[in-house]
């Protein structure tokens, strides 16, 4: 079990939440796979750290956890505005600007 | 200075690492296909949650035990909370419709390609990158405690950052409050308003309550009026499509009410 293997789950993870983010129409669904993908990239970064025997790496993984959880607050409450008006939660009913 | 860190930390003997990376490492890859293979979104969020737990874990194995705890306390506690939050407000059965909304919509299967072309590409990243050393430095890492390490760094060479993160935090704050908050375009209706408006419905009373047998006394069973036929009035609806199945469908035709009409007639 090397550094890389981590890296390895990183890229597993990220593949797999950019899958999620392209294949699936339920917003939230979607946004729980972006999530995943950011924790993919702090998994990355603390294995990185760890690689290069200093800190910085975990201190990048750190305000990757802060900006997501500012990420989730106000993308949580666009889900609830665009739900409010279209009664539903799947990206493909929010197309009022297409027309 | 490394021996207070958590039972998987970095003086646990190689076997057991290996062992408990593997299985984590198995563990959060399928918990991550099952996020995006599953219909229902609150099976993606436990999911979800399988995943950040496991990498806590590993964040603890890899000589970052202050990440693994906020991992824990700000992702699976906070954001995962908020994701059920919302959840529960949009409705707890929302899946994928299968509704085509507009024609001309990509395949999955596209995306699926579009997908396994990423991963090779990142794959291929990884193997020609230049990975000085396989073996992690974790002593060297923490060298002075992880804690007072981070902190050095956060406070003097990342302070700029830090308190830039602190204006989005406040910028999130009030855009949440923003986009959550509905002005009120009608007055508040009063208790004379709401009497008023049960009067003009013209069912006054409260709605029956469901039915009690000898064999089934639960909030899921409807009370049979005088003509022996099912009350739909008498279940919850939210009760009644879990039963019956059906999306906003009345148990009025289902097998429950011929159960419990057999029941009640034998």
């Amino acid at each position: 079990m090397s550094p890389l293997d981590y890296v390895t789950l990183a890229v597993i993870l990220f593949v797999i939440g950019a899958a999620g983010v392209l294949i699936r129409r339920n917003a939230i669904i979607i946004f729980m796979c972006i999530e995943l993908m950011l924790n993919a990239c702090n998994l990355a970064f603390v294995a990185f750290a760890s690689m290069h025997g200093n800190l910085n790496g975990q201190v990048i993984a750190f305000f990757v956890m802060v900006v997501a959880a500012a990420e989730v607050v106000v993308g949580l409450a666009i889900l609830m505005a665009v739900f409010r008006a279209r009664k539903s939660a799947s990206v493909d009913d929010a197309n009022l600007l297409k027309y | 200075m490394s021996h207070y860190y958590i039972a998987a930390g970095t003086n646990a003997d190689v076997i057991t690492r290996e062992t408990v990376f593997w299985i984590l490492f198995v563990v959060a890859s399928f918990a991550a296909l099952g996020m995006i293979l599953v219909r229902r979104a609150v099976h993606c969020a436990l999911m979800l949650a399988v995943v950040m737990l496991s990498l806590a874990t590993l964040y603890a194995m890899q000589g970052a035990p202050f990440l693994a705890f906020v991992q824990i306390i700000v992702y699976t506690g906070a954001v995962l909370m908020l994701f059920l939050f919302v959840l529960m407000l949009i409705g707890i059965s929302s899946s994928d419709s299968l509704k085509e909304t507009f024609k001309g919509r990509v395949p999955a299967w596209v995306f699926a390609l579009v997908t396994a072309g990423f991963a090779i590409l990142l794959f291929m990243g990884i193997g020609h990158a230049a990975i000085t050393s396989a073996v992690p430095q974790t002593d060297a890492l923490n060298g002075s405690g992880n804690l007072p390490g981070l902190a050095q760094l956060i406070f003097t060479t990342y302070v700029f950052p830090f308190e830039v993160t602190g204006a989005l935090l406040i910028t999130a704050a009030v855009g949440a409050m923003v986009l959550a908050h509905r002005e009120r375009t009608e007055p508040k209706p009063t208790q004379r308003d709401l009497a008023a408006r049960r009067i003009a419905s013209g069912h006054v009373a409260p709605d029956p309550s469901p039915g009690v047998y000898a064999l089934h006394d639960a909030v899921d069973r409807p009370a049979l009026l005088p003509d022996g036929s099912a009350s739909p009035e008498s279940v919850s609806t939210a009760i009644a499509q879990r039963v019956v199945g059906g999306l906003g469908e009345q148990p009025e035709e289902g097998q429950l009410v011929l159960e419990i009409k057999k029941e009640v007639e034998s």
